[in-house]
């Protein structure tokens, strides 16, 4: 008799691809008994997530690119304008590395099946959410330079603004599936949903870090 | 109708001239890949048997190696590799050898685009000595010059094929070209880069003078404009500062200093006006004053209403800014 | 045999598995769910039919999430535009046939050429490759459907808006007239007047947009969803070559995004990103959008390469010769066009070393193309040829495509293309690399899987006739235009003067557009007529080894009636004895499909394809709608927002039905 699995090792065994293999009767290989739904790399969303998040990395990188651009070209920087107050957007991104903790309890929760879990840290997170975009409508009031004063208060306006804009979908994303983890009956889907969810805000906190770099001292150095 | 040289294969300068030799590279070595490569592609489509498509397949092929034909194929590639190689060694060649102008002596011009013409201010270490012009530039034959492109308004590039590649004019982003006129001549210019409506009719000629004629050019540049000799040419004079023209134009030697549009104080010795559109003749100047949309729609220049007395006298004005 | 115990309990259901099942055989209206596996003919074919089946009419138009009526779309759209933005040319034709013409004055002429351009590239050439490989890829890799057919519908209600928006634009004297690459400051607030550039910055959010979202389903549907057994070293040569272009896409395309909108926010809001009076950089428009620019003509040139790569084979009744090295160039050129932009900008003040540089990379990615044309010619040399159609245009493409490669060395050296840059010398590069690269190989295509698409062949007649007329008339037309750029013609122009001596070559080249158009006709009577009256094609007329050609022509809605289990490269040529040939046990009564590992294909999960649904059209609706306000006002770009977040936020929400189908079905991993 096998020793009970462990939740690591059950975990691992249902992130695998093809852990249930497919049975062969005659010329017909047999789908009936594999699983409907997997998380990882084994949810279709998964990889249109990292699709997604391709994209907007690569928006974000160019955005710096242009920052720096004007940035070399200037002798002064900002050109004209003010570096950003320092408190609130270091608040927010100590707040933001914060907000990776109930995420990744909705992760683990999603992945063993407990609904309830997966609804309380969801709501968790919807909550504390509230918080970042309360702090980033307060960074925006204290970035010191309007967009149309300069090349420098248009690149920080528009850096600032994409990724707000991330933030704000990416929200609202996260609020429909909590909603969602509500209605009756749930499926397993849901559940893969909520994984990938948390995956997406990682993506959202690791590049909020460069671009509180490039916003907040980017025109100190 | 106004000629000038304005091609690529027949160089008149240093610069051209380096850039044809590198065609003479480029075109032989290509033209042999070419036929090479159809030669190819006709022998194979010759020598090998027809078929229908109901011919079974050959699949043994997706597990049998095929060595000889890989051979050949590498062969090939290869090939095409050194030729590759050699065609970048001529490239980085030519661009040294463009960038090795000598330019001791040479004479400074800044070039300035707009929407649709051009500027030029010669430059002089004695600033007395400098002297703005339009649309035609004068540069003597065997010296260097070096232009430095300023972008007013929009990207325009400036491009004389048969004696430099050409460069754009981009705001906020002045910079130089170099080029050295070898043979006496005209050379013929038009803005390389789309800039709006009359993108199409932005020439630039630039004349190549022995160094004699040159210097008689340069100086008569520099002179205000003469004092009009007619009743009629007076008169021209004062209704071209009463009117609008003074507004834009300016004539060196009289109280109309405005910088929008082509400096007139010589127009009357160019070959060509509005930028290459119409060659420099009296009817011509007069049909441009009257009405220059209808021969360049969308310029700069308003269509007015002019009394045609006004219009000769401001025609006979012109004609004596030589 | 029932699939799936279920896992309605412990998921939050109050109610017992027993009555849950109860109620789901009311809402499902069946029975035990049936199962795939048997073959046409069979209870599951029919079942498989009415599970996949459109609602009729209208809504069902609106509400389809079939792949192969989404490619079909954008075929038959993008080609429409190609018509449009032709008739354009033949007008700029017209008015450069002789000095000093009056055909059209220099403000229409600039609206058309940008127009041509902008449409050619946008609206044509780019959505009809992701269009045909949307189609096909599913096929191709043998599966169902694409990984998200609601997001590529919705691509495609994108790109129509975007595309009428631009021309409707046009209609009313406020068309796009900065040229296809609307370079600042022409294009900017100062001297791109009206909202002309406004109207062109919509349509690149919105094509682009609509590159994206295909990008991702293709990647996902190739990475993830082959055939059990169509390993990495077993997908054809056009699934490589979608799957390279999806991924340049996906790092390509935000480029032109940032910059259109960088460029529309200095035009509706007043930054000063290109605006060098307050520290913008004229020349990071040039860099954003010529970062995406060269990957881009790839995007175009590579699904033409796959074309060939697919035709070849078949009509020299052998496998392709080098097969892998095929393989790895096209993984190499999707690399390396990422380091070519700056070719486009040699006429500017960057330094001198770094275009040196971009000189050598230039020449670089021709190997790579050069080692597919040498396998190319080892296919056809050692195989036993049928000379079709599709493989003669093929044989067009060779000698188009070859000649503007060679002239794209030649551009690609830096002291060379200072001469010729913006010049009809880049005119001819560019349309012979354009057309012979893509066009001649898309026409190839369409006669090739025609078909497949409809049922029908279509007449070899007319198609040798268009053929031998397009290949004269494009030589007649292009080659003289490396002439006229020698001769120091720019782009751009819409007149010339007599004493240029420019008149006899433009001439030619606009008699030679005339036998272009000619030819385009020809092919829409043959498709018009062959699909009404073609030879009826069965499903595999042309003998050829890859999957599409598997089943019915056209398809079924669901493709295969069941999902093929391959085992070599070429799986219709070979049998393996031994090996399992199909799947079995997926339902047939519900939209189920397979998803596989990414390497090796084995089957790894069961998947619930999306039922159609109105909400991608009506999302596409209101994003366009956001785009046109936030042009207006700047409050336009926030409150926009709430029509797209109700349509997304419904598009997504599981209906009652899904979920209990879903939990019918479910298994846990």
């Amino acid at each position: 008799m096998s020793a009970p699995e462990g939740t690591r090792a059950r975990r691992r065994r249902e992130s695998t691809p093809a852990s249930i293999p497919a049975v062969r009767r005659g010329d017909a290989l047999d789908v009936a008994d594999l699983p409907s739904y997997g998380f990882g790399t084994r949810s279709l969303m998964w990889w249109g997530t990292a699709g997604m998040s391709t994209i907007e990395a690569m928006g974000f990188v160019l955005m710096i690119v242009v920052y720096f651009d004007l940035k070399s070209r200037s002798l002064v920087w900002p050109n004209e304008g003010h570096a950003p107050d320092l408190f609130w957007g270091t608040v927010n991104v100590a707040l933001a590395v914060i907000s990776i903790v109930p995420n990744i309890f909705a992760d683990a929760a999603a992945k063993d099946h407990n609904v309830r879990k997966v609804r309380l840290w969801m709501i968790a997170f919807v909550v504390f959410g509230l918080a970042l975009l309360g702090v980033r409508y307060l960074e925006f009031l204290h970035l010191n330079v309007r967009w149309d004063a300069s090349a420098y208060g248009s690149a920080v306006w528009v850096l600032f603004g994409l990724h707000t804009f991330n933030l704000i979908t990416n929200y609202l994303d996260s609020v429909v599936v909590a909603a969602v983890m509500f209605k009756e009956p749930i499926d397993g889907k849901r559940l893969v949903d909520v994984a990938e969810n948390s995956g997406y805000w990682w993506f959202i906190v690791l590049s909020w870090i460069p671009i509180y770099a490039v916003v907040y001292w980017g025109p100190r150095f | 109708m106004i000629g000038g040289l304005h091609d690529v294969q027949a160089p008149a300068g240093a610069q051209a001239q380096a850039i044809v030799g590198l065609w003479h590279w480029l075109l032989p070595i290509c033209t042999f890949v070419f036929v090479a490569v159809m030669i190819a592609l006709g022998m194979a489509l010759w020598r090998a048997p027809r078929a229908g498509t109901d011919t079974a397949p050959d699949v043994a092929l997706l597990s049998k190696r095929e060595p000889r034909v890989t051979r050949v194929v590498i062969a090939a590639v290869a090939v095409s590799t050194l030729l590759l190689l050699v065609l970048l060694a001529v490239s980085v060649m030519t661009d040294r050898a463009l960038a090795q102008l000598p330019l001791e002596n040479a004479l400074h011009i800044e070039l300035t685009g707009y929407q649709w013409w051009w500027e030029a201010r010669y430059d002089d270490p004695d600033p007395s000595r400098m002297f703005t012009t339009a649309n035609e530039l004068h540069v003597p034959v065997g010296r260097p010059v070096i232009v430095t492109l300023v972008g007013a308004d929009v990207i325009h590039s400036f491009w004389v094929p048969s004696l430099a590649g050409k460069k754009d004019l981009i705001p906020g982003r002045d910079t130089t070209v170099s080029f050295r006129a070898d043979r006496a001549g005209v050379y013929r210019g038009q803005c390389a880069e789309f800039c709006g409506y009359q993108h199409a009719k932005m020439a630039l000629y630039v004349i190549a003078d022995p160094p004699d004629d040159y210097a008689r050019w340069a100086e008569r540049q520099r002179a205000p404009a003469a004092e009009p000799s007619t009743d009629e040419a007076r008169r021209g004079r004062d209704l071209f500062l009463a009117r609008s023209c003074a507004m834009c134009h300016a004539i060196n030697g009289t109280t109309a200093q405005a910088r929008h549009a082509p400096d007139l104080t010589h127009v009357a010795s160019r070959m060509t006006i509005a930028a290459g559109a119409l060659e420099n003749t009296p009817s011509n100047r007069t049909a441009w004053i009257l009405d220059p949309q209808q021969i360049k729609p969308g310029t700069k220049m308003p269509s007015e209403n002019i009394a045609p007395q006004d219009l000769a006298a401001l025609s006979a004005y012109l004609a004596s800014l030589q | 045999m029932s699939a799936g115990s279920g896992s309605l309990s412990g998921l939050g259901s109050a109610a017992s598995p027993q009555v849950l099942r109860e109620r789901a055989r009311v809402i499902v209206g069946r029975g035990e769910t049936m199962l795939d596996g048997a073959g046409w003919g069979s209870q599951a074919e029919r079942a498989l039919h009415e599970a996949w089946r459109d609602e009729p009419g209208l809504l069902g138009f609106l509400k389809t999430t079939d792949h192969k009526r989404i490619g079909r779309r954008f075929v038959v759209t993008s080609f429409a535009f190609f018509v449009a933005a032709g008739i354009l040319a033949a007008v700029m034709r017209m008015q450069l046939a002789l000095p000093d013409n009056h055909v059209v004055g220099p403000d229409l002429y600039n609206q058309i050429f940008t127009m041509h351009g902008t449409t050619m590239m946008f609206i044509f050439a780019v959505p009809i490759m992701q269009g045909m490989a949307v189609y096909l890829v599913p096929l191709l890799v043998g599966t169902r459907n694409t990984a998200f057919p609601r997001m590529t519908a919705c691509a495609y209600w994108l790109f129509l808006f975007g595309a009428l928006s631009l021309w409707t634009g046009f209609a009313i004297n406020a068309g796009a007239d900065a040229g296809w690459f609307a370079y600042v400051p022409l294009a900017g607030p100062q001297y791109g007047v009206g909202k002309r550039e406004d109207i062109w910055n919509n349509l690149i959010n919105l094509s682009e947009a609509m590159g994206l979202m295909v990008a991702v389903d293709l990647a996902t549907v190739i990475l993830k969803m082959r055939a059990p057994g169509m390993s990495l070293r077993r997908m054809p040569i056009f699934v490589w070559a979608s799957l390279v272009t999806s991924m340049m896409i996906i790092f390509a395309m935000p480029s032109v995004m940032l910059a259109a909108n960088l460029a529309q926010f200095d035009r509706t809001f007043g930054t000063h990103f290109f605006n060098p009076a307050e520290g913008g950089d004229v020349l990071i428009w040039q860099h954003l959008f010529w970062f995406f620019g060269h990957p881009e003509v790839y995007f175009i040139f590579l699904p033409g390469l796959a074309f060939v790569s697919s035709i070849i084979p078949t009509f020299a009744r052998r496998p392709m010769f080098g097969h892998d090295a095929v393989v790895l160039s096209l993984i190499a050129t999707g690399f390396l066009s990422f380091g070519l932009w700056v070719h486009h900008m040699f006429a500017t003040n960057l330094p001198e070393v770094g275009k040196g540089f971009f000189t050598a990379m230039s020449l670089l990615i021709a190997i790579p193309t050069a080692v597919q044309i040498f396998c190319w010619i080892a296919t056809l040399w050692t195989g036993r040829i049928d000379l079709r159609t599709p493989l003669l245009f093929v044989l067009g493409f060779f000698v188009i495509l070859v000649l503007g490669g060679l002239t794209g060395i030649m551009v690609g050296s830096v002291p060379f293309d200072l001469q010729v840059h913006d010049s009809y010398f880049v005119v001819a590069h560019l349309h012979y690399v354009l057309l012979g690269g893509a066009v001649f190989p898309l026409f190839g295509a369409f006669f090739y899987w025609f078909p497949k698409f409809t049922g029908r062949m279509l007449d070899e007649r007319l198609g040798r006739w268009q053929f031998w007329l397009f290949f004269v008339g494009f030589n007649v037309a292009f080659f003289p235009m490396h002439l006229l750029g020698l001769a120091g013609m720019p782009r751009r122009i819409y007149t010339y003067g007599a004493e240029t001596g420019w008149g006899t070559l433009n001439l030619i080249a606009t008699i030679g557009a005339g036998v272009i158009a000619l030819s385009v006709l020809l092919f829409i009577v043959n498709v018009v007529r062959s699909g009404f009256n073609g030879a009826r094609a069965g499903d595999n007329p042309w003998h050829a080894s890859s999957l599409e050609w598997a089943t019915h022509s056209p398809p079924p809605a669901f493709n295969f009636v069941v999902l093929p289990v391959v085992a070599s490269r070429e799986p219709l040529w070979t049998r393996e004895a031994d090996e399992p040939t199909h799947v079995s046990g997926l339902s047939a009564q519900t939209r189920e499909g397979l998803v596989t590992t990414v390497l090796d294909a084995l089957p790894d999960v069961r998947y619930s394809y999306p039922e159609p649904s109105i909400w991608p059209f009506i999302a596409a609706i209101t994003v366009v709608g956001w785009l046109f306000w936030s042009n207006m006002t700047e409050t336009g770009m926030f409150y926009g927002l709430i029509p797209p977040a109700i349509a997304f936020v419904a598009w997504y929400w599981p209906t009652r039905k899904e979920t209990v189908e879903q939990l019918l079905l479910e298994r846990k991993p």
